[in-house]
């Protein structure tokens, strides 16, 4: 993956734009503490700086020049004093106080003035004295200055800056950061993603996306992509079955079918025979194409398409119709036939395909269950989480539990009943309709006999 | 129990046909036992299936026209007076369901008979809404297709009539009493039953076949495995036939069952 790519992505280009936000409110609470602790500290110089001067005010009030040289001595002399003091002439010559020097730096219109301490002691960090003071004009031309040495002041903005722009540059690092190894992340997982497609593209089928059981967006997508496949192949598997089954199942048929003409061809003499050879031929082609036809409504059922013409289906009414049918045949078979329909369930579905799936269920407990037996065709509603049902029960053989799945193949047929007429697809169209309605195709031991119940799922409240 | 299915189901029976009588036994039959000609156009491009298709009709007794695509279909279909158009799916050019929805579109009630080999459920809805009035599926038997052409054709000629009293020779059936008689004897019939006789009477002298009766009588479009059709056929039978000397209910091998007087 060229790194440029990562510069493309949505990800990375969301991550930047809240890199960017979070960047201007952090600069934003930067400032604020900047501005409630260093502009305090400078406030509070200014403050102290007027309260001197107002001290200084009142002494020259009393007692004029001397009394304020004397307080300003006095001041001058408490040791590690931070406040500045000096008087001096009108040729700025100093009289008394604790700067050596009047600065030589002019002062602004408000008197204040800012200027370097000539014979400061040196600082062991090398910076000098700084001082903030404001100057006045006694009467007489005489100059008094008071103010503040800020070296300390500055000193602790300057820490204070400091740690603010740290701040600011691990904040700045660490959402680039952040935001480059999500983008990564969500990157690499799309690379995955797109990898394994291309795998699959290029034939490895069987290939499934890597899920991380997350539950997140890019995890759902691989699950549902997985799913596809899934049924992809599902489908693949099944069309190889039904090419692999009509290759054998419908070659078998044919090769007799031709056979059976090369012998009359060669073996029958009157018209009697040519004609009843004939009528065999026919009957075997209409065989094959009961085949051919039932595959092809399985492959319709299967194909889903369907499932957007479906209508209501008032389940009881079709399978009144479907005993109504169905009773005489049973009866001249020597079963009683008895349908058990109390509710009337609807079902969302294609009517003919599930009047198909209860006509071949009730033909197959028809051509199994011996004379004297008992078919029943029942209706029940939903109870429950089980939705809408129709069962169809003999007292038949019945299917032994562990060939229960494999009777719902194409073509598969009990060993047992080989010899009767069919050709294995009647329960495989069952299963593809059940499938194509989202019911479930149940079988169960009826004690004796066969129960198969189609299970429809639970119908919406509307 | 399971005979508590409301009438007005079948496509075919609801289009009341009143003259249940006329079309007797004429001696000599054709092929298949229709005695009535009636002129038909086949819209087929395939030259071998279409031959087959208009040697048999003619046998029948039939005039058959043929042309082989959808723009002669067109033009003979709207100029000259058809009983029945035959007509593929696929054809060059244009679909067989284009053509008969611009026929019908033109004000054309001939009855059509789609002939297709796209069988599915969908397809066959779809024909029909197009305008068709039956739709069979390739391949078929051709006692299949005589027997739905025959009855197409039986339909339009009675299609204006509206009747409360089907008679076919000495069998009667009351519509709106729901009785039936034979002569002098009075029938008790099922409610299926009944629809079943209704179905074979509007048809009467025409061979219907099975899957008509399924389709017709119960309304459903699959083959069913067991002779379930055959039970209900000989079950009416033992009710309309048994104590009389000539038969009304003929099988006809091959194909299905002919009422006849």
């Amino acid at each position: 993956m060229p790194d440029l790519a990562l510069f493309r992505t949505t990800t990375f280009r969301v991550a930047l734009l809240y890199l960017g936000l979070f960047l201007a409110s952090v600069l934003v609470i930067l400032g604020l503490i900047y501005w409630f602790t260093a502009g305090f500290i400078e406030r509070q110089t200014d403050e102290t700086i007027a309260a001197e001067i107002a001290g200084l005010r009142e002494q020259y009030r009393q007692r004029r020049l001397p009394g304020l040289i004397e307080v300003v001595n006095a001041r001058s002399a408490v040791p590690r004093t931070s406040t500045l003091y000096l008087v001096a002439t009108p040729t700025f010559t100093p009289l008394a106080g604790n700067l050596s020097d009047w600065p030589d730096d002019e002062p602004d219109a408000e008197g204040w003035i800012e200027f370097e301490i000539a014979d400061a002691p040196e600082e062991p960090d090398g910076g000098s004295h700084e001082a903030r003071a404001v100057v006045f004009t006694l009467p007489g031309g005489y100059h008094l200055l008071v103010g503040r040495d800020t070296m300390e002041r500055r000193q602790f903005q300057d820490r204070v800056l400091i740690s603010l722009a740290w701040a600011l540059l691990l904040t700045v690092g660490l959402g680039a950061a952040g935001g480059v190894l999500i983008s990564r992340n969500v990157m690499h997982r799309i690379d995955a993603i797109n990898r394994t497609t291309r795998q699959i593209m290029s034939g490895a089928l069987q290939e499934r996306m890597a899920v991380e059981n997350n539950g997140d967006e890019l995890d759902q997508l691989a699950g549902n992509l997985n799913a596809m496949l899934d049924q992809i192949e599902h489908l693949m598997v099944g069309m190889r079955q039904v090419t692999d089954s009509v290759a054998h199942d419908l070659r078998t048929p044919l090769t007799r079918l031709r056979s059976r003409l090369e012998i009359t061809l060669v073996e029958a003499d009157t018209p009697d025979e040519y004609r009843s050879a004939i009528q065999e031929a026919i009957s075997e082609a209409d065989r094959l194409l009961g085949i051919f036809g039932a595959l092809l409504s399985i492959a319709e059922a299967e194909a889903g398409t369907m499932q957007r013409s479906f209508q209501k289906v008032a389940l009881s009414d079709l399978a009144r119709q479907m005993a109504d049918l169905y009773e005489p045949a049973a009866e001249e078979a020597g079963l009683s036939f008895v349908s058990d329909i109390r509710t009337e369930p609807e079902v969302l579905g294609n009517q003919q395909l599930i009047a198909q799936a209860i006509a071949n269920l009730l033909d197959n407990a028809l051509k199994y269950t011996p004379a004297g037996g008992c078919v029943t065709l029942t209706v029940s509603g939903q109870e429950g989480e089980r939705g809408p049902c129709v069962s169809v029960s003999d007292t038949g053989p019945g299917i032994p539990a562990e060939q229960r799945e494999s009777v719902l193949r194409r073509f598969v047929r009990l060993e047992a009943s080989r010899s009767s007429p069919g050709n294995g697809l009647g329960l495989s169209l069952v299963d593809a309709v059940a499938r194509l309605h989202g019911a479930r195709l149940e079988m169960d031991d009826n004690h004796p006999g066969l129960i198969v119940s189609l299970v429809f799922p639970r119908m919406g409240k509307e | 129990m399971g005979g508590g299915v409301g009438g007005g189901m079948g496509g075919g029976m609801g289009d009341g046909t009143g003259e249940g009588q006329s079309r007797e036994a004429s001696g000599d039959r054709p092929f298949f036992g229709y005695d009535g000609a009636m002129k038909i156009l086949v819209i087929e491009d395939d030259a071998q299936a279409a031959a087959y298709l208009v040697k048999g009709l003619k046998e029948s007794g039939h005039v058959v026209d043929h042309v082989a695509d959808g723009k002669d279909g067109l033009f003979m279909a709207g100029s000259e007076n058809y009983d029945v158009l035959i007509v593929d799916r696929m054809l060059p050019g244009r679909d067989g369901l284009a053509i008969v929805e611009i026929l019908r579109g033109a004000g054309t009630t001939t009855p059509v008979l789609f002939l297709s080999a796209l069988g599915s459920v969908d397809d066959r809805v779809r024909g029909l809404r197009a305008g068709g009035d039956d739709y069979l599926t390739k391949p078929y038997a051709f006692s299949e297709l005589l027997a739905r052409v025959e009855a197409l054709g039986r339909r339009k000629s009675a299609a204006e009539v509206t009747t409360t009293k089907l008679q076919v020779g000495e069998l009667e059936m009351d519509l709106l009493a729901r009785k039936v008689r034979r002569g002098a004897k009075q029938i008790d019939l099922l409610p299926r039953e009944f629809r079943l006789l209704e179905y074979l009477m509007r048809h009467a002298g025409n061979v219907v076949t099975r899957t008509m009766l399924l389709e017709n009588v119960w309304d459903y479009h699959f083959d069913p495995q067991t002779n379930v059709i055959d039970v209900h056929v000989a079950r009416l039978r033992q009710k309309i036939d048994r104590d009389f000397p000539t038969p009304m209910i003929h099988t006809v091998r091959g194909a299905g069952y002919c009422l006849r007087a």
